[in-house]
């Protein structure tokens, strides 16, 4: 299964969890950290995403990237 | 490690926070949009133009030419700017208190007439920027502001389906409900976003998509227990599918 990771633009984060609801690894959860707009924004606390994009799919502020991750060799295979 | 990005901002989207509450699904209507602008390559033709309502700041997040028309008169605007600029994307994005209550006659006619324009319909069964009055897609039962024992069938009548009384016109080319709960339904509105814009260049007609959309401070609602409930309760009510489609 393919590995990736989730990138979060915290100041756009409006704390609503959808994403963590979409997640079907249950990486993410909201923090405890408070950004400057007062909500407290999503992170991966864990390792185990798939790079499914279900996260940014669902998110509708756009705070989320995906990165899908590769071993060097399996880039040159 | 090699990481490659498979998932980013859209490039018409403008790079800056939305003034929609936590969870509202406007911004995934909003991104969807972007993302069809983007693929379809159309961003320096494109016009907008953004209703009266939450997302009446349309033009601030979506990063095309735009106009702000009057409450409920979008498709009218956008007919004139698609008959004068007929090379345009002119797509009109309105809500359910804009479209289906104030705006009723100009939605009706501009169908009717059959513009070659894309009608972005939201619907989130309630007045969302207003404060939570009942719209004319509220559903029998559902409490609102103005109905607070519920929405009363006797005294309101019932919630208006937009896409089924547009498709029984015969000019419009593409007439479809989708939604933005989860993102199964997300995928599935991409494409037919895709599929709307498409029938307007390929000048096949007048294209309409219906959103199902939450509006989780209205409502009363956490964000994801809005999503559940527009699964359990909007969707009986008015059924996903396609209506109509180009020949």
């Amino acid at each position: 299964m393919a590995k990736g990771r989730v990138g979060v633009n915290e100041e756009r984060c409006k704390s609503c969890g959808l994403c963590v609801a979409a997640c079907p690894m249950k990486v993410l959860r909201i923090s405890d950290r408070i950004n400057s707009k007062g909500y407290r924004p999503v992170e991966q606390f864990k390792e185990g995403c798939i790079a499914c994009r279900m996260c940014a799919i669902t998110c509708p502020d756009v705070v989320l990237e995906v990165f899908r991750l590769e071993d060097d060799k399996a880039c040159n295979a | 490690m090699k990481e490659t990005k498979i998932f980013e901002k859209p490039k018409s989207m403008i790079d800056v926070t939305t003034h929609y509450c936590p969870g509202c699904t406007h911004g995934v209507a909003h991104r969807l949009v972007a993302e069809v602008i983007d693929e379809l390559q159309i961003q320096e033709r494109t016009v907008a133009v953004a209703p009266v309502g939450c997302s009446v700041f349309l033009y601030n997040y979506i990063n095309v030419d735009s106009y702000e028309a009057a409450h409920g008169r979008a498709p009218a605007v956008a007919s004139a700017c698609k008959r004068l600029l007929p090379d345009s994307v002119v797509f009109s994005y309105q809500g359910d208190g804009d479209l289906a209550s104030i705006g009723m006659a100009e939605i009706v006619h501009a169908a009717n007439r059959g513009e070659k324009i894309t009608v972005i319909f939201i619907n989130n069964a309630i007045y969302g920027m207003t404060g939570g009055q009942m719209a004319p897609t509220t559903l029998v039962g559902q409490k609102a502001t103005t109905c607070p024992l519920g929405r009363d069938p006797k005294l309101a009548g019932y919630p208006i389906r937009m896409c089924e009384m547009l498709a029984t016109l015969q000019a419009p080319a593409y007439i479809t409900r989708v939604s933005v709960a989860k993102p199964k339904y997300t995928i599935k509105a991409k494409e037919a976003l895709t599929k709307a814009f498409q029938t307007q260049i390929e000048g096949k007609g007048f294209s309409f998509v219906e959103i199902l959309s939450t509006c989780p401070t209205n409502w009363g609602l956490r964000p994801v227990d809005a999503t559940n409930w527009l699964e359990e309760h909007m969707m009986p009510e008015f059924p996903l599918g396609v209506f109509k489609t180009p020949e």
